[in-house]
């Protein structure tokens, strides 16, 4: 069992962050790299990519949204619960590079794993400006931590309830117009992703995104997460699950992820009954 | 002279003990396994059938050579814990084998009962000894030699994995099992499904292992979480890689990111681990189509197949680009598959799939093929037809034509030589790599075989570390 030794609730209860026990994974773990989680004997298996990672405490931390039947069982376990598996590290690790200005563009739970490269980026010696965005004020995760870990921070809600009244996108192009800017990493949902490929594909920077498609096993051996990046078909767990921005199919992408809409929606009113509410 | 004929004449007059099997209309609707296991009084008339060879083909047609006149010989005389006995000494999964070998190809090919009919069902005598031990507990555990210090790691828990485990285990060294999913059994697990070996077999053989000493680590991904240097630098002395080959092949037709185009591999997987059949009581799902292609034609395709029709399809469709002469799945599987309603399409490939807007497979296209020359495989080469294109309504399609090498592991480990498609160069008689104190096997280094051929392979590497770890490199 890997323990849970530190949960907490943020945007409203809807997203939660995990700290857990895994000395092994966080010894190796490098930022961008993902983990798969199985919460117990009949539970599926849920990559995500770590937001934090402390070697020393031998401890990683996943931040995710509450949005079917496994995430809601995750969502359940209290500290000193555990999750059955724990496996990872997965995938390759960002390519962090000295370039000179950088922008990194958040959205949703995005922004938890856009922090430790964020942090590393600017570490290296980037001028990193960060734009992070939700829907309102109260669903924005890690506003401090972003903070701490870029040179400037903006913020965007949909609603204007706090920081700049638009989209991520916006504020991005403002930057992008002031010139200068060599490369841009933007991890969130993928209509994001997809809005801000279409823009940065108009500027000479380069684009860096991190995709989150269906898998089972994050090994190369089933081709469940496959995505299609410059014509090619490419497998998200061995061969990302980062990619260059300006190639990947973000249509494909998403009309994969909805392979399971229905079966989703059955096994969360299934363990909503089992669980009597 | 006499009574050896009447002998003769006797033996004769026993025919091949049929294994009970349950019916087609109703098995291909469940998980349950097809053959449902023979009863002492068949298996020992069917051990009677034996001629007790002096020199015996079966023998030398096993890749593990088990001793298969004496364990039938005690069959014969109804000591079905001595039977367990004498096919441990060279077997340590005989419940598996004697289900899922190829007989046919091996010991039963060459029995010379079989030269004048039906040989003897050497793999059901297998299968019922080893499930008479499994309920009875009634045999010791073969003796573990004394401690020897050292250390091995063996890296992935299908059938040549486990079977290097349960070799060196017993020659008294100390064995941790790597395995990166979540279960031991490797391809026993995630790939042949429940209908034709019962999760529960692999599992008990694999804790009658961990019994004996061998320690396992599931969630352990070689060449992620820990790489092969480090495994000696934690004080490892030999290192064996049973890995498989597990990287699907895809056609590169257009249309094949489809929703609803699996690899084989994700497909069984989804259903034979994850236990997507039991959905929802289980987690994870899985796309279950009324109309249902398979393309290819081996026994991994006669497992989608056969899955396919029991997650509920109408229609469950082979479709094959050579003939049925060329098929590479045992004559049993096919023979099932047929059965329980699988139709079979030779001489027919894909050339792309339809989708609706939602991006979901509606359909496919095909090209009728004919034979050609025999191409670096020794079989004819399919060549197609112009003008013969077709279309097929499918919502579900099996991809099923073979796995690549995985490079996880070996791009991520020195000094390991590979051939051009990525395979572990390995000699064929030890098992040794490139790599010192490194030793490889299974399907990682001949591409996609066989269980028993992998364990064959499992065998030889044993002997060889083990010399290694007496001897040196």
């Amino acid at each position: 069992m890997f323990k849970i030794i530190r949960r907490e609730e943020m945007a409203e209860g809807t997203v939660i962050l995990n700290e857990i026990e895994a000395p092994l994974i966080a010894k190796k773990a490098r930022p961008g790299q993902f983990v798969i989680l199985k919460a117990n004997e009949t539970g599926e298996r849920i990559p995500l990519t770590m937001a934090e990672t402390d070697p020393e405490k031998g401890t990683i931390t996943i931040i995710y949204m509450v949005v079917g039947k496994s995430t809601a069982l995750f969502r359940d376990l209290k500290v000193d619960d555990g999750y059955q598996d724990v496996i990872g590290p997965l995938g390759k690790a960002t390519h962090l590079e000295k370039v000179g200005k950088v922008i990194c563009v958040g959205g949703g739970t995005g922004v938890a794993v856009l922090h430790p490269i964020t942090r590393a980026l600017k570490e290296i010696g980037n001028d990193v400006t960060c734009i992070i965005g939700a829907r309102t004020k109260d669903l924005l995760i890690l506003e401090e931590q972003m903070k701490a870990a870029s040179n400037d921070l903006r913020i965007c809600t949909d609603d204007g309830s706090y920081g700049h009244h638009g989209f991520v996108t916006q504020v991005m192009q403002e930057v992008l117009d002031q010139g200068g800017v060599k490369l841009v990493v933007a991890i969130g949902p993928v209509p994001m992703m997809k809005a801000v490929s279409n823009i940065t594909k108009g500027y000479d920077v380069e684009l860096q995104v991190s995709l989150n498609p269906i898998m089972i096993d994050g090994t190369g051996m089933c081709g469940g997460c496959r995505v299609t990046v410059g014509g090619k078909t490419k497998f998200a767990c061995v061969d990302g699950p980062e990619f260059d921005g300006h190639k990947v199919n973000f249509d494909e992408l998403m009309l994969r992820l909805g392979s399971y809409l229905d079966d989703e929606k059955e096994s969360h009113d299934h363990y909503c009954r089992v669980r009597g509410e | 002279m006499a009574e050896t004929a009447a002998k003769k004449a006797k033996k004769e007059k026993i025919p091949r003990q049929a294994m009970p099997e349950q019916e087609p209309k109703v098995r291909a609707r469940n998980f349950e396994e097809v053959p449902t296991g023979q009863s002492a009084e068949a298996a020992m008339q069917e051990a009677a059938r034996c001629l007790q060879c002096k020199k015996p083909a079966c023998v030398a047609g096993c890749p593990v050579e088990i001793n298969i006149p004496a364990f039938i010989q005690q069959v014969k005389d109804g000591d079905f814990t001595a039977a367990i006995t004498t096919i441990w000494e060279t077997n340590a999964l005989p419940a598996v084998c004697g289900r899922v070998c190829p007989q046919e190809l091996q010991c039963e090919g060459v029995c010379i009962v079989g030269k004048k009919g039906d040989p003897v069902a050497i793999g059901n005598l297998e299968r019922f000894v080893a499930d008479y031990e499994r309920k009875h507990r009634e045999a010791k555990p073969p003796e573990k030699s004394e401690p020897t210090g050292k250390k091995v790691a063996v890296v992935g828990s299908g059938p040549s994995g486990l079977t290097v485990a349960g070799d060196l285990v017993l020659k008294g060294h100390e064995v941790t099992i790597f395995e990166a999913f979540h279960k031991p059994g490797g391809v026993l697990v995630y790939g042949i499904p429940e209908f034709r070996l019962p999760k529960e077999i692999v599992f008990s053989e694999v804790a009658g292992l961990e019994k004996l000493g061998a320690k396992l680590e599931c969630n352990a991904v070689v060449g992620r979480s820990v790489t092969i240097e480090e495994l000696f630098e934690e004080g490892y002395d030999a290192v064996f890689i049973g890995v498989g080959a597990g990287l699907p092949r895809f056609l590169n037709v257009p249309g094949e990111n489809l929703i609803g185009v699996f690899s084989a591999n994700e497909y069984l997987t989804r259903s034979n681990l994850m236990k997507a059949y039991l959905f929802p009581e289980y987690d994870t799902p899985v796309i279950q189509g009324k109309n249902v292609v398979t393309l290819g034609a081996g026994n991994v395709a006669m497992d989608s197949a056969r899955t396919a029709l029991r997650l509920g399809a109408d229609t469950s469709r082979i479709v094959y680009r050579r003939s049925r002469d060329e098929v590479p799945a045992r004559g049993a599987e096919v023979h099932h598959a047929e059965e329980e309603g699988v139709d079979f399409h030779f001489l027919t490939a894909p050339t792309k799939f339809f989708g609706d807007e939602k991006g979901r497979i509606t359909g496919m296209e095909g090209l009728k093929m004919e034979l050609g020359e025999p191409d670096a495989s020794g079989r004819r080469r399919p060549i197609p037809i112009e003008g013969s294109e077709f279309e097929l309504e499918c919502d579900l399609v099996i991809i099923a034509v073979g796995a690549n090498a995985n490079p996880l592991l070996t791009q991520s480990t020195e000094g390991l030589k590979l051939n051009k498609w990525g395979y572990i160069v390995a000699d064929e008689a030890t098992g040794k790599t490139s790599k010192k104190a490194v030793w490889a096997g299974g399907d990682i280094v001949t591409g996609s075989a066989t269980v028993i051929l992998a364990m064959g392979a499992g065998r030889d590497a044993a002997n060889s570390i083990h010399d290694y770890l007496t001897w040196g490199w």
